[in-house]
């Protein structure tokens, strides 16, 4: 299979950039492969699972959180929110995460802490829902 | 004329102080080291983000958003002073402050009304004598360490929502933008509406322009790209500014040590002089005392 240029960028890190033959990615209107000589495609992203496929088999999976993904000539760009590789993701952590998440809106004293709080809790829902098991 | 144990204080003193500077330069080559890093990482962010807004605007026809266009009036003008939260880093903070002021004499003479929004506390001490009753906030980031994306993110929406509730028409950022350890440059960057950069440098595509299509919509796609847009330039302004910070502190520490070593060699020179001039001077008073007997 043919290999383009990918990137994967989010605001504090440079993730990934290389030549890979596709690239699944969790857009807005559901989830789109891209192969090599894609039409070009501009979409915004949800959180999810984005699985890079490599051309020597490899394949690299990352979790984004929102932004936008560009499909041009040039290749392939997605500018992520938040992005973490899976394999750096801890679940049993995650898990944790989520319950402290839970009980600092219950302590919540504020409006502002609550809204945190929940904001906080639903993205880390988001995670876990993103790797599953 | 001070006596011995004047400049032997005094010189201890400038010691102690060349020991701090000393200490202060370190750790602010440290700080710029990791301030740099953070300030590259964040780059490919910032400039894949320009190629797809001017991608993005190249399409819009007339009008669009007012984030990008405007809402076409020019009479409230909203200043982001970005400035550091301590002082020791030379003229760091004023250089900064300065370029401000000079752009909040100009508006004000041109009629227009004039709101300052403080990031970081020295800036909003040397701004307050003078513009008090301008100055609607005062951000002050202090406690943070690294500057997240998160901290810029919600500086970056407090901007929007003023500017939703009409509280002003246009926005400029001011901070330092860091060239070196020895130059920093104060820049002042319009926000709102958002100077689209121009799509000259990207490389030309031969042929028709890819018909691009977008999923859900043009419009929609740039309603949530232009408030993200903001909080990118913020971002990238908040870390450009802690690089300088570190840089100008580094070369400001460092000019303190030179200078208090001159001061100690000085000193060292009156002191010896001194306690040599001390000890002829009780050698002959004590010659011409025998002598008399």
């Amino acid at each position: 299979m043919a290999a383009f240029h990918f990137e994967l960028v989010s605001p504090e890190k440079h993730l990934f950039s290389g030549e890979v033959e596709s690239v699944v990615a969790p857009g807005a209107d559901g989830q789109f492969t891209v192969l090599k000589d894609h039409a070009p495609v501009m979409t915004t992203l949800k959180a999810g699972v984005v699985t890079v496929a490599g051309g020597d088999g490899k394949v690299e999976k990352l979790f984004v959180r929102g932004g936008f993904a560009d499909v041009s000539a040039s290749g392939f760009t997605i500018l992520a929110e938040q992005a973490i590789p899976l394999a750096e993701i801890d679940v049993a952590k995650v898990d944790a995460d989520i319950q402290d998440a839970r009980e600092d809106i219950a302590d919540a004293t504020s409006d502002d802490a609550r809204l945190t709080a929940s904001d906080k809790l639903a993205q880390l829902q988001e995670l876990r829902a993103a790797i599953g098991g | 004329m001070p006596s011995l144990k004047d400049l032997r204080n005094r010189i201890s003193s400038v010691k102690a102080t060349q020991k701090i500077t000393k200490a202060m330069q370190m750790v602010a080559a440290a700080k710029l080291r990791r301030a740099q890093s953070a300030a590259e990482a964040a780059r490919p962010y910032a400039e894949r983000m320009d190629s797809v807004l001017a991608n993005l605007a190249s399409g819009v026809t007339a009008g669009g958003p007012q984030l990008l266009a405007g809402n076409g009036k020019d009479d409230t003008h909203l200043l982001i002073v970005a400035t550091a939260e301590r002082g020791l880093c030379g003229a760091f903070n004023s250089s900064i402050v300065r370029l401000a002021r000079e752009h909040i004499t100009r508006l004000q003479d041109q009629g227009k009304t004039v709101k300052i929004l403080c990031v970081g506390k020295k800036g909003f001490e040397q701004l307050r004598r003078q513009y008090e009753r301008h100055i609607i906030e005062l951000i002050e980031l202090r406690g943070v360490k690294q500057i997240g994306f998160d901290n810029a993110d919600e500086i970056g929406k407090k901007i929007i929502r003023m500017f939703d509730e009409g509280g002003f028409d246009v926005a400029t950022l001011f901070f330092s933008r860091f060239k070196s350890v020895i130059a920093q440059i104060p820049t002042a960057q319009q926000i709102i509406p958002a100077q689209i950069p121009s799509n000259e440098n990207a490389p030309a595509v031969e042929g028709p322009q890819p018909c691009y299509e977008y999923e859900p919509g043009q419009d929609e796609i740039l309603s949530t790209l232009l408030p993200r847009n903001i909080s990118v330039q913020v971002f990238r302004a908040l870390l450009e500014n802690a690089a300088s910070e570190q840089g100008a502190r580094m070369s400001a520490m460092d000019n303190a040590t030179r200078n208090a070593g001159d001061m100690i060699k000085k000193q060292t020179t009156i002191y010896n002089r001194s306690r040599q001039a001390m000890i002829t001077k009780e050698l002959i008073e004590i010659i011409s005392g025998a002598e008399a007997l």
